[in-house]
């Protein structure tokens, strides 16, 4: 059996996979990876299902100690990742020899990096899925995030070691974005058309509460909050709740299945991803698109995950 | 009402009542009974039902004339019966530390609190919040309180609490502004336990006091 040993763990690294969809009536939410669409390309580039489980660094990163090698990619955004002292690529499938030792550094861009690793990570699986969730300690490795001294079990594969990479033109277009297109919120009416129009012209920046269940948001606060009194219903991932004080929180993969605040948006499902990469304090602002355009970028993002992995 | 591009929200009214509620709890169950393909997850609340669906498969349109035909089918269809479910709660001092505050604000004695929270049994609107809090109502009328001004940031798992006309439990160590009667040694929520949470939507609970030492019992097991 091959591990992983975790010779430092970074800021917050947790197992991570595509989530556990189907609980809400017991109000577990969704969970998994906050950038599905990278870890669903790191696991093509080692040979494994889209849904295996992966690591999930935040901001920076650790040291992961392969005693028996294994097949790795580097996926997400780019933190200073040394094998040797010589600089590891990601976006390409990596075979680590016995021993070696994988440095993660601190991120070059985006909040979140994704270590795939061939067999996928092998933890018991909570309701289906293998991801973290941390509010309420189920799931994952222990129910937390890693520390210093785990060993992970890497699953079993068939598969052996291919050259893999992912092609730069589909990655360009896959790139995290900082305008985030929404659709609207069921209680988009319940804002004057002035709260309305200064939510979409409006540079907001992601405040220090921003973590796997939701982002707050700062800036200037939105005229002619709504009076009427909202009753808890359903939250849909990426929704924009619009708090009393007027500022915007998205909401997050761990998230309150429901809650009752005004949703003035809904972050579109293929710019979901680019949520999961934003840091505190980057600038980001909102979009307004229709429900067909929303389709139409799924379908288009969607074909190029497909198509993005390639030999070589 | 499209409440993103992958989600739809099915709406019985704009007012919290047991009828509406039973409305969402038929649906939900019908739903769970013969899932849609392409829904990958239902969110009940009070008076609607968020239903999330893969945009890859399924459309708006599609699912709606899909929930057309459940919504009839809910009406005639046999389903199980609610539960009843009875939840010890040991009041005041350290495991309900808002006890005497909301007693002083309605002008009672603690006792007449826990009197009149144990006075009927709840519905179970739905479990939201975070896994396995169910929002239950509705509280006597004496006993309607608003949420606390600052929430705490963390409230002991088993806290018992109302807010406005509702009482719930809380089953995780999670950030809460609700104001805390007492505790509970039962698991609301567990792992290892089949349908996970203890109650589910439409179930009545029913809170009867205990001693510490009774507490202290059942918290050994």
């Amino acid at each position: 059996m091959k591990v992983i040993e975790v010779e430092s763990a970074g800021l917050l690294t947790t197992v991570q996979d595509l989530g556990r969809p189907g609980y809400g009536a017991m109000a577990v939410s969704a969970s998994g990876a906050a950038d599905a669409v990278s870890l669903r390309i790191g696991n093509r580039l080692v040979g494994n299902r889209e849904s295996a489980a992966a690591l999930e660094m935040t901001l920076l990163g650790g040291a992961f100690r392969f005693p028996h090698g294994g097949v790795v990619a580097l996926t997400g955004s780019e933190f200073e990742a040394k094998v040797d002292g010589e600089a590891i690529e990601p976006w390409r499938a990596r075979q680590m020899r016995p021993g070696e030792v994988l440095r993660m550094g601190p991120t070059r861009s985006g909040a979140r990096s994704y270590l795939c690793v061939q067999g996928g990570i092998a933890v018991k699986p909570f309701l289906g899925s293998a991801s973290t969730h941390l509010l309420t300690g189920l799931g994952g490795y222990a129910g937390r995030a890693l520390r210093k001294g785990d060993l992970l079990r890497i699953g079993e594969s068939d598969e052996s070691f291919r050259k893999r990479k992912a092609a730069r033109a589909a990655l360009e277009k896959l790139a995290p974005r900082k305008t985030l297109r929404v659709t609207p919120g069921p209680q988009k009416e319940w804002f004057s058309a002035a709260a309305q129009k200064q939510f979409l012209q409006s540079a907001y920046r992601v405040s220090e509460e921003a973590n796997r269940m939701g982002l707050r948001l700062e800036g200037a606060a939105l005229p002619d909050l709504p009076r009427a009194e909202m009753i808890t219903e359903g939250i849909p991932l990426g929704a924009v709740q619009i708090t009393a004080a007027g500022l915007p929180i998205i909401l997050f993969v761990e998230q309150q299945t429901t809650g009752g605040y005004a949703k003035i948006a809904n972050v579109i499902t293929a710019d979901l991803h680019s949520v999961g990469q934003l840091r505190p304090r980057d600038e980001i602002r909102f979009a307004a698109v229709d429900f067909e355009e929303a389709r139409r970028i799924l379908a288009e993002q969607e074909g190029l995950i497909e198509e993005c992995v390639v030999d070589g | 009402m499209w409440a993103s591009d992958a989600s739809l929200l099915v709406s019985f009214g704009e007012a919290i009542s047991a009828v509406a509620n039973e409305r969402v709890r038929r649906l939900l169950r019908v739903l769970e009974a013969k899932p849609i393909g392409g829904v990958r997850n239902l969110h009940p609340a009070y008076c609607s039902l968020l239903m999330v669906f893969d945009a890859l498969r399924i459309s708006h349109a599609e699912l709606q004339e899909r929930v057309t035909e459940y919504l009839e089918r809910m009406e005639t269809e046999g389903l199980a019966e609610p539960r009843e479910v009875e939840i010890p709660v040991c009041y005041g001092g350290e495991f309900g530390p808002d006890l005497e505050d909301v007693a002083a604000l309605h002008e009672m004695t603690a006792g007449q609190v826990i009197e009149a929270h144990c006075s009927r049994s709840y519905r179970v609107y739905f479990l939201g919040f975070v896994p396995g809090f169910a929002y239950l109502g509705e509280l006597p009328r004496e006993l309607v309180t608003p949420r606390l001004g600052t929430p705490r940031k963390k409230v002991a798992p088993g806290s018992v609490a109302i807010a406005g006309h509702q009482t719930g439990v809380y089953p995780f160590a999670t950030p809460g502004g609700w104001r805390l009667l007492g505790r509970t040694p039962v698991r609301m929520f567990q792992a290892e336990r089949e349908g996970l949470s203890l109650v589910s939507i439409g179930d009545r609970v029913r809170f009867r006091p205990i001693s510490q030492e009774r507490f202290a019992e059942l918290e050994r097991g």
